[in-house]
């Protein structure tokens, strides 16, 4: 009945897999100006959690960890259609995805 | 039920092997100059992931990877790069200090997390029998549609909003230039 995986690998190391894979969204939209790409490292760090909310799931015998990550690639595949076309309107008055043209949203 | 796809010697090396590709392909997703090599290297993470999901028995979860995030948003990721034809961004970083305090903030949270991670005992394992066939399509439909049927269909309002704030965002009005 038991999984392999679960006998072999033990949970810690997919907490520290997701945690890097976190970690690399992050630098990617601080260190990124495109808007598409920080979008890009947007949906890597909603990965992260989905693949630490599987292995918890998977670990303790419980569904419910898989029924949000289910939900979670719902809210992304809609935040993904709002955030492009919200990309495309920028492109389309300013020429470019560049976020840094947004800060003149500031005044 | 015994997850016939994975041999359990190679459970192991298969699990490093993905995780190894996953995380080269994320750094290269976010220092690659073009975004459309970004994208590529995104799809290839998302389908390590997916490798990671089969390896956990949650096939429903690997096969909803597959089809939401590697097909429908990469594929909308792409159509709006080649839509705004975007080739090359040699001015699209940052400023020397911005990516060196990105990277260390970035690199500062990573040390700190594995660090308390470290500390913490993880002893909810040892409380319940893992059971194999949980990430199957038949128990997480009866768990979606038993305990979790209000949120599935509030989920649908959610994407009716964003379809109408999608459509709303991208309509060109009659005075707008073409791009």
């Amino acid at each position: 009945m038991d999984l392999e995986i679960i006998k072999t690998i033990p949970l810690e190391h997919y907490i520290y897999f997701s945690t890097a894979l976190f970690c690399i969204g992050i630098i990617g939209v601080l260190m990124r100006r495109n808007a598409l790409i920080m979008f890009m490292c947007v949906e890597l760090m909603l990965n992260a959690t989905n693949l630490l909310l599987t292995a918890f799931s998977a670990y303790n015998g419980d569904a419910s960890g898989q029924v949000f990550v289910f939900f979670i690639m719902v809210v992304a595949a809609a935040e993904v259609a709002v955030g492009l076309a919200i990309v495309v309107m920028i492109y389309r008055n300013s020429r470019s995805t560049d976020i840094g043209l947004l800060s003149k949203l500031k005044w | 039920m015994y997850n016939a796809l994975i041999m359990p010697v190679l459970a192991d090396k298969i699990f490093y092997f993905l995780t190894f590709v996953a995380l080269l392909s994320a750094l290269l997703v976010v220092f690659s100059k073009k975004p459309m090599h970004s994208v590529l290297f995104l799809i290839i993470t998302f389908f390590c992931l997916s490798g990671h999901y089969v390896l956990l028995n949650a096939q429903f979860l690997a096969a909803v990877n597959i089809i939401v995030y590697a097909g429908a948003i990469m594929v909308l990721f792409l159509f709006t790069i080649m839509f705004l034809n975007l080739k090359n961004e040699e001015e699209d970083k940052r400023s020397a200090i911005t990516q060196i305090i990105a990277t260390v903030s970035g690199g500062t949270l990573l040390v700190l997390m594995v660090a308390v991670l470290r500390q913490t005992e993880m002893n909810l394992v040892a409380n319940r029998e893992p059971i194999s066939n949980v990430g199957l399509v038949e128990s997480l439909g009866k768990v979606l549609f038993r305990d979790y049927l209000l949120p599935f269909e509030l989920a649908s309002v959610l994407f009716l909003a964003a379809m109408v704030g999608a459509v709303m965002l991208g309509k060109r009005d009659p005075g707008d230039k073409v791009i």
